[in-house]
């Protein structure tokens, strides 16, 4: 693996993350992630946009005229969605009522408009698609733990609406974590979804001062990240 | 200047270009999943209003069966919506109305109702609300049984002053801490049974009355 890949990699899923480093994309993060499955799908969902859109701009980067590249990625984003929309709504009716605005919403995700622009618009196709990938999967990560805090602490289950994505089968599959649970509405409404992340951030800023302050011992010089 | 002016012809045939080409992938994907968009939003409608349908089966079409519904106050309609009578063997064994409780805890409560000749509820399904996750979304068949409270009801059964929940003198049950969505939901449902009441003849008509 070059140093490249393996930065981009890096990039996306810890040190620039999206949901709780660059805090790009915050809208559905907040608003969908109250369950696991609804965070995953609309997780997946805006990653699969990102891969196509950032693709598809750095195959045409140099035909764009740089006047007009932000309503031209606006628009490459919008035909994606659009079509990822009209993909779900035929073959995932459910999840498609559930995801609901947040789907088309996924063209205003400053986090996709961010690659494009950043990334995709001067690099090569492939790094492109993996840089918003990696992103991608970074914020669909976090998307996945909030909405897992969120599930076990508001309804006391895990992978609840399942059956939304693989039918009736997967009713079974729900994980009761906390037997006759009442319930917590705070984690569930969308004050739940900024503690939680901001627990998510304090954390993960925790982890990184630790690592800071280990490495500036281990170093005479003092040197940190 | 020629330079300036080149520079914006670029710029425009570029627009141009990429909003012809989205436009050609949109509407190809449209034209490419349209029957199935149709085919899942039937089925999935298809579905809800079997539930609220008495379980001996009918064996009509039910949407194309379906007739218009005016935006009449009983049923709290803000827009038409649409009436489906199912029918065995010819008879009318049932009729699905589109209905709505305008004062839900927040907004409106958009339901079905299945009620049988005899004016007796088959059925009652929500659709859509906006109530409290947690709290009055148990109205809901995926989150409790509560609303199965309606089977079998009707205008005499009970007495019209006892259709109000416990709270308020009347026969419904109810979930503490939220009263205001079943409170809601019982006056819609009565309203949507006195629509029927009144227009029961043309709700059951087995043939459609041209416009």
């Amino acid at each position: 693996m070059s140093p490249e890949t393996r930065e981009i990699i890096v990039n996306g899923l810890w040190k620039q993350n999206p949901g709780i480093v660059q805090l790009l994309g915050l809208c559905p993060l907040l608003a969908i992630s109250n369950n696991v499955v609804n965070a995953l799908s609309l997780g997946l969902a805006t990653t699969l946009v990102m891969a196509v859109a950032s693709g598809s701009v750095a195959v045409v980067r140099d035909y764009i005229p740089q006047a007009a590249r932000i309503p031209l990625f606006v628009l490459i984003i919008a035909a994606l969605v659009t079509v990822v929309e009209l993909l779900m709504h035929a073959y995932v009716l459910a999840l498609y009522v559930v995801l609901g605005v947040f789907l088309p919403l996924i063209t205003t995700n400053c986090i996709v408009l961010a690659r494009v622009e950043a990334f995709a618009s001067k690099r090569g196709t492939l790094h492109s698609v993996l840089d918003a990938v990696m992103m991608g999967l970074g914020l669909t990560l976090v998307l996945v733990v909030l909405g897992g805090l969120r599930e076990v602490f508001g309804k006391g289950t895990l992978l609840s609406g399942l059956d939304l994505v693989f039918g009736p089968v997967a009713k079974d599959w729900v994980i009761q974590v906390v037997p006759d649970y009442q319930g917590l509405l705070l984690a569930i409404l969308p004050p739940g979804a900024f503690i939680g992340l901001g627990l998510i951030i304090a954390a993960r800023n925790w982890l990184e001062g630790m690592r800071a302050r280990r490495a500036r011992v281990d170093s005479p010089l003092g040197q940190t990240a | 200047m020629i330079e300036f002016r080149n520079r914006i012809l670029v710029t425009a045939s570029a627009l141009l270009a990429f909003a012809m080409f989205g436009a050609a992938l949109l509407s190809g994907t449209f034209q490419l999943t349209r029957p199935a968009i149709e085919q899942s939003e039937r089925a999935a409608k298809m579905k809800l209003i079997a539930q609220v349908l008495p379980p001996d089966g009918f064996d009509n079409d039910l949407i194309r069966a379906a007739r218009p519904l005016p935006a009449d106050p009983l049923l709290g309609l803000r827009h038409p919506g649409e009436a489906y009578l199912a029918m065995r063997h010819g008879q009318p064994v049932a009729v699905v109305l589109e209905a709505a409780a305008p004062d839900g805890y927040s907004g409106e409560i958009r339901f079905l109702v299945g009620i049988r000749p005899d004016g007796t509820v088959a059925g009652v399904r929500v659709t859509s609300h906006h109530e409290t996750p947690g709290l009055g979304d148990y109205i809901e068949i995926g989150k409790s049984p509560w609303v199965r409270v309606f089977d079998g009801k009707s205008l005499a059964d009970p007495q019209p002053v006892n259709w109000k929940v416990r709270k308020d003198g009347g026969l419904f049950d109810y979930m503490a801490g939220a009263t205001i969505t079943p409170r809601a939901l019982v006056k819609a449902v009565r309203r949507t049974l006195e629509y029927f009441q009144a227009h029961r003849n043309e709700l059951l008509a087995t043939t459609k009355e041209q416009p």
